[in-house]
């Protein structure tokens, strides 16, 4: 079996903060990492790949720092790491970020393709399912347990608010899986060695190399666009009121209002 | 070219032919919208035996229902539900559409977007229109909700966004509203179906996830007992909350695990807390003090939480929250006659 795992490297999110002077965001200090949902759908490859036998290659757009993210794929146990980057994908909104990353499968032998649920720092849980729509192959997402494999198929529990469905999927076909779902293992250190020494490691490929109209990539293939960004504004000193239930209740009132929360 | 798209609409999420809730909200804005760009609301309904459901959309907005039947479409499934909602969108051409940001309308709305060629915005928090360029402003939370970003959508038709559920306001329903019903002739095509339901469950008690809720109304030990807890959940329901607890309440057994903010308990980030009776111990404020706002009742004024809160009130939680629900009732049924 092939197996694609998609990932992308993100700010730790849990750790960014804002200045509580400017309401600016501090990017300085944040640690990157794999992101969540994708390091456990990577977890779920390489269970595959102990118990079944399987070919694991790591795909990851975006700039060389996120080479990072791939050799730690590798010394977790992935067999092959591809680093999509190019100019040429800057300011790519999902649409085009998932036309890229297809156009680089494409190119691939898949027989399952592994994304995770969602990025921490964008939240948009777009991405996989789009890649999925651009091979014209089937899609699930909200993976919380790979309940079965056979040769053809994987039976797949996913999750709803309020529900579960076994879903039997044929190959080739895309999951998007969620944290949480098993413990991704840590790094081997047999191949910390290779993953940090060895050039061969990581395979990089840039746009005229991916099958994909170039119209679809990077921001003039982005269908949408970021008209302003802002902060919800600095954090000020909190009030304290001794007042009585009446008054404290109107002054509880009137700040929620003020917040638009009611 | 793109003038030729027009209207907005709403896709409505049933399930087991149930209209879920957020699905009212997006009429509710899409009726907003369309005031703003003077044309109409439509409803789209996928499923089997679902024109039932007309009157009811029509009551909370939608001038057009569009019906799309089929036994296949019965239970959701991604491909054919994708097929049904693009050719409607092939054959209706609105200007804008918006689906629920729930596990199925974040499911569905990626592949159509990719189908149609056409932008998304996910989980969105506010939609409101240019008053000079009539493009749709989406505005949503990244970063961890640390930063609000505005999107638009200038040269793809139609406009599309998920809408996080619990934000928006549904109109106030007239009944005597009568939709014009459009049955949506969709050709399934099996063959790229692929996925089969081998079992479903419904689970009877849903899981609480207090890490995702908007706003939290948070219990202490200062509350009292359980006896007391319908006083928290009376605030709950009217800012559409969740109830949450300090470590205190759920070792003695007035709340379950699954409610437990703290460093033992869930990191939570709402909108926001209100720490009710909650003195404030570090534990517990390494689990909440990243929420936006932060409301704290406590009879003592030496409570730590009252350096952390953004709003503290001294005095008694029994007495102030039944005062502050009132005017958060009276406030509702204001906002509803309007």
């Amino acid at each position: 079996m092939n197996i694609v795992v998609c990932i992308k490297q993100v700010p730790d999110t849990t750790e960014v903060r804002l200045d509580p002077k400017t309401g600016t965001l501090i990017r300085e200090g944040v640690p990157s990492i794999i992101n969540p949902d994708d390091l456990a759908g990577l977890e779920e490859a390489i269970k595959l790949k102990e118990a079944y036998g399987a070919k694991v290659t790591v795909i990851s757009m975006g700039p060389q720092q996120a080479t990072e993210a791939l050799r730690e794929a590798y010394a977790m146990g992935a067999d092959e790491t591809i680093l999509l980057t190019d100019r040429a994908f800057a300011g790519a909104d999902t649409w085009a970020t998932s036309s890229a990353l297809a156009g680089a499968i494409k190119g691939l032998k898949y027989d399952l393709i592994i994304a995770g649920r969602q990025a921490i720092d964008g939240d948009t849980a777009q991405v996989g399912p789009q890649i999925a729509e651009h091979l014209h192959i089937p899609s699930v997402s909200y993976v919380e347990n790979i309940e079965q494999v056979t040769d053809d198929a994987i039976v797949l529990r996913r999750q709803f608010e309020d529900r579960y469905q076994l879903l039997k999927v044929k190959y080739p076909c895309l999951i998007t899986t969620l944290g949480g779902m098993n413990h991704p293992r840590y790094m081997r250190i047999s191949r910390v060695f290779d993953a940090y020494n060895n050039p061969d490691v990581i395979q990089y490929m840039t746009a005229d190399q991916i099958d994909v109209d170039p119209a679809n990539l990077g921001l003039n293939g982005s269908p949408t666009r970021v008209k302003k960004s802002f902060t919800k504004g600095a954090k000020t000193a909190g009030k304290v009121f001794e007042v009585d239930a009446k008054e404290g209740a109107q002054i509880i009132f009137d700040a929620l209002k003020e917040r638009f929360i009611i | 070219m793109l003038d030729q798209y027009k209207g907005v609409m709403a896709f409505i999420e049933q399930r087991d032919g149930h209209v879920q809730n957020v699905s009212l909200e997006l009429l509710g804005e899409a009726t907003r919208l369309a005031a703003k760009l003077n044309t109409f609301v439509m409803a789209v309904v996928v499923g089997k035996d679902v024109r039932h459901l007309a009157d009811r959309l029509a009551s909370y907005g939608a001038d057009k229902v569009l019906i799309a039947e089929d036994d296949r479409l019965e239970k959701y499934l991604t491909e054919p539900y994708v097929q049904a909602v693009s050719q409607t969108i092939d054959q209706v051409k609105p200007n804008i559409v918006l689906f629920g940001a729930t596990s199925i309308g974040r499911d569905l709305a990626p592949r159509v977007s990719a189908r149609v060629h056409t932008g998304l915005t996910a989980d969105c928090t506010g939609l409101d229109i240019d008053p000079e360029t009539n493009l749709l402003l989406m505005t949503r939370p990244a970063f961890g909700g640390n930063i609000m970003a505005t999107i638009i959508c200038q040269n793809h038709r139609p406009q599309m966004s998920t809408v996080r559920p619990g934000v928006m306001r549904k109109i106030e329903p007239d009944d005597s509203r009568r939709p014009e019903v459009i049955d949506v002739s969709v050709s399934l095509d099996e063959h790229s179906f692929a996925v089969e339901i081998l079992e479903e469950l419904v689970e009877t008690r849903k899981m609480v996830k207090i890490e995702d809720a908007n706003i939290l109304v948070s219990a202490g030990r200062g509350i009292g007992g359980s006896q007391n807890l319908p006083l928290l959940e009376s605030l709950a329901n009217v800012v559409n909350g969740t109830i949450s607890g300090s470590r205190a309440t759920i070792d003695a057994g007035w709340l379950p695990k699954d409610r437990q903010v703290g460093q033992t308990g869930k990191t939570v980030r709402p909108d926001v807390y209100f720490a009710l009776g909650i003195s404030g111990a570090i534990q517990h404020l390494a689990g909440m003090e990243e929420s936006d706002f932060i409301v704290a009742v406590n009879r003592n004024p030496e409570a730590p939480m009252f350096q952390t809160a953004d709003l503290g009130i001294v005095g008694d939680l029994h007495k102030v929250i039944p005062e502050l629900v009132k005017l958060l009732q009276e406030e509702k049924a204001k906002n509803i006659a309007k």
